[in-house]
């Protein structure tokens, strides 16, 4: 109970005021891109993009997005202003998961059908390199101090730690089955890792590249097959972070000092992606099955608002 | 050109420099040819490939692993033409040391290969044969069955025919071996569910069905009232014709018409597109049920290689049939081997031509281990005695 209100307290040391935001979601099924506004969860518009857009990104200056339209094996960039598509950059084939580099200057995108992570150049538009990692790569994260960017392979459930300065990987780390998305603290010290199959999220060591422990999500009434941990999410404080449980239909709120399960927050159907507001006021979480995004408030960890978004929510973005 | 070859080039000295010692594993894959046959139409091509190209999909995928692990895999694929001595093909493939084989043989085939496995302390991985019996009764201590068994089949069409409240069954069954072994699992399955087959026919007419589909079959489903055809045809000679030619207007279920199955080409849950898009790119054809349960046998040898202490057999065995093995499939859920008959559970896809029509079993059927239990043989049914 004292924890709860210190976490609270601490949260709540980040939000002076409420500000509005935008959300860019894209639509695997519509071949759209939703736009929402964070603070009224009104849907505000509908556009067309390339064929099944899955990952999504915004620039360091918030003035394009990056899509990643996997059957047209092509990252779209897509003018803020406008919501036009004014370019493209060559993200190597069915492109699904990306990341933009804290540099602003380089994507890394996991081409599922090749077995390789594609390097790109966002200034020049060129790809600069292509690193061989296992079977089906699909997370990509990057740390806040940059000096790291790991990729997991689905089916040969490793972590690939990729030097960003030479482009080559460093370590691989073996995980639980079929990883999927990969977070780090924002201390850059910790990396976690969710795998679907397993239910599991594991606790990395950054510096020793070490599994340190892993945690088993269990939620009452719940058949432990459907707990399939995909998206997870570090509060910026690296007290909180959020895992989405996929077809089990929550999200996980974990104490990362404890490594234990806070609370189960009750979400849409297949929950995927996650993304904060701005003010880290809200969580928002994209409903793959249910097709609508689900609004939690961070401070008293309550769901609020579910929002019809189109067919498939898959990614999202958030932009001030 | 140039790129490919500095990747490789780059990929063995990661290769040379983290692995002094590669640890090769060989994977043997025994095909027996059947007799051709007598096509009903000329709509699917005769595969020559099948459950090869999914093994060779997998061979790759452990490869791109193992380049991390330190481990490569072989295959070698062995035809036996009909007729052929299945058994000595496969002591040849134990003599060059290919320890975890493959096969995709006769059911009559199988008993033989399983018992010299044992002796030799081979494992065998079953990727055809979906007889009930091995998996009750005939049970091979290294044979591990990968494909899914006429039992889990039907009990996975009985719990949807249970959920839809179909629970009256005309069941129609050709005359073959298959065909009969298909229609008792449909029995055991209508017992264990409370399902009743009302008719019992047995289709022995001709079977270019063809020229007769329109006149035989309306006079052959008359009789008692039913909610669904059930057909055992596993050949395909006659069954196709069922659909849209009974007396009554009635769904088709079994091996044609909504049909169980291991895996099907519009499954696309659960990450099954990249899987149907990488087998398609490398065979130009769809995966099949065997080619599936042929990539989910390697990529088993595959895992249990990689998580195990040791690529040894005993080691892998043991491995294999532990807690912590897992293998993931497309399916939504981890696979995991039963160790009352070394069975892989795993979902079942209902598929019509161009359809999933449900993955079963629904989680509404209780297990108090798996739900995926709920299909074939449970631990108390069967006998095998390992």
């Amino acid at each position: 109970m004292f924890k709860r209100m210190v976490v609270t307290l601490f949260l709540s040391t980040f939000s002076f005021a409420v500000m509005a935001d935008t959300l860019y979601i894209t639509l695997e099924k519509d071949n759209a891109l939703a736009v929402v506004d964070g603070e009224t969860g009104k849907l505000l518009k509908t556009v067309p993009l390339g064929q099944r857009p899955r990952g999504i990104a915004l620039s360091k200056d918030e003035t394009q997005l990056y899509v990643a339209a996997s059957d047209d094996d092509t990252i779209q960039i897509i003018d803020v202003a406008t919501l036009k598509v004014v370019g493209n950059l060559p993200a190597g084939e069915d492109p699904e998961t990306f990341r933009l580099h804290r540099d602003g200057k380089h994507i890394y995108v996991s081409n599922e059908d090749d077995d390789i992570v594609t390097v790109i150049d966002v200034d020049t538009k060129l790809a600069i390199k292509e690193i061989a990692v296992g079977v089906e790569p699909e997370g990509i994260a990057v740390s806040d101090d940059g000096k790291w960017v790991v990729n997991t392979s689905e089916t040969t459930n490793m972590v690939h730690w990729i030097d960003p300065v030479s482009n080559t990987i460093k370590a691989n780390t073996l995980v639980d089955p079929r990883p999927r998305a990969a977070a780090f603290s924002t201390n850059s010290q910790t990396l976690y890792v969710t795998s679907e199959i397993a239910g599991s999220l594991s606790k990395l060591n950054v510096a020793s590249t070490k599994v340190e422990s892993k945690l088993y999500f269990k939620i009452p009434g719940v058949d432990k097959e459907l707990i399939q941990p995909v998206g997870v999410l570090v509060h910026p404080n690296d007290t909180l972070l959020f895992v989405a449980l996929g077809p089990a239909n929550r999200v996980a709120v974990v104490n990362m000092e404890t490594f234990e399960v806070e609370k189960y927050l009750l979400v849409g159907q297949r929950v995927w992606n996650l993304a904060f507001s701005p003010d880290l006021k809200r969580l928002y979480t994209t409903n793959g099955v249910s097709n609508d995004i689900s609004i939690i408030d961070v401070d008293d960890l309550k769901v609020t608002k579910s929002v019809r978004v189109g067919h498939y929510p898959w990614g999202i973005a958030v932009k001030k | 050109m140039v790129w490919p070859l500095c990747l490789s080039i780059f990929l063995m000295l990661v290769h040379l420099s983290s692995y002094a010692n590669v640890v090769n594993i060989k994977v043997g894959f025994l095909l027996e040819k059947t007799p051709v046959l007598p096509a009903l139409s000329n709509l699917d091509p005769v595969l020559t490939d099948e459950g090869i190209q999914g093994a060779e999909l997998a061979i790759k995928d452990n490869n791109t692993t193992g380049k991390f692990t330190g481990h490569q895999y072989d295959l070698k694929t062995v035809e036996i033409p009909v007729g052929g001595d299945v058994n000595a093909a496969f002591e040849q493939l134990l003599k060059e040391g290919y320890s975890y084989v493959i096969v995709s043989v006769q059911a009559a085939t199988l008993g033989k290969l399983s018992a010299t496995a044992t002796m030799k302390n081979a494992l065998l991985f079953n990727v055809a044969t979906t007889s009930g019996v091995f998996r009750s009764g005939q049970c091979g201590v290294n044979l591990f069955h990968i494909i899914p068994s006429d039992e889990m089949r039907a009990d996975a069409l009985a719990q949807y025919m249970l959920k839809k409240r179909w629970n009256k069954w005309f069941l129609v069954k050709g005359t073959d071996k298959k065909d009969k072994n298909f229609a008792t699992a449909i029995k055991r399955s209508a017992k264990r569910f409370g399902i009743k087959i009302v008719e019992e026919k047995t289709w022995t007419f001709d079977h270019d069905a063809r020229r007769t589909a329109q006149a035989d079959i309306p006079v052959f489903t008359q009789g008692a009232d039913y909610d669904v055809l059930v057909v055992a045809d596993v050949k395909g000679l006659f069954g196709e014709y069922l659909t849209m030619n009974t007396w009554l207007p009635r769904p088709v279920v079994g091996t044609q018409g909504m049909v169980p199955r291991a895996w099907h080409r519009t499954h696309e849950r659960w990450g099954a597109v990249q899987m149907q898009n990488r087998f398609y790119k490398q065979a130009g054809r769809w995966m099949n049920d065997v080619d599936y349960a042929s990539w989910l046998a390697v990529r088993t040898i595959g895992e249990a290689v990689t998580r195990a202490s040791s690529p040894n057999v005993s080691a892998i065995k043991s491995f294999m049939l532990s807690e912590e093995f897992s293998v993931a499939g497309f399916k939504g859920t981890k696979l995991t081997f039963r160790m009352w008959n070394n069975q892989l559970r795993q979902p079942v896809l209902l598929a019509t031509p161009r359809s999933i029509v449900s993955v079963m079993p629904h989680k509404e059927f209780l297990h108090p281990r798996t739900y995926l239990d709920t299909l074939g043989y449970d631990k108390p049914e069967s006998t095998c005695h390992f």
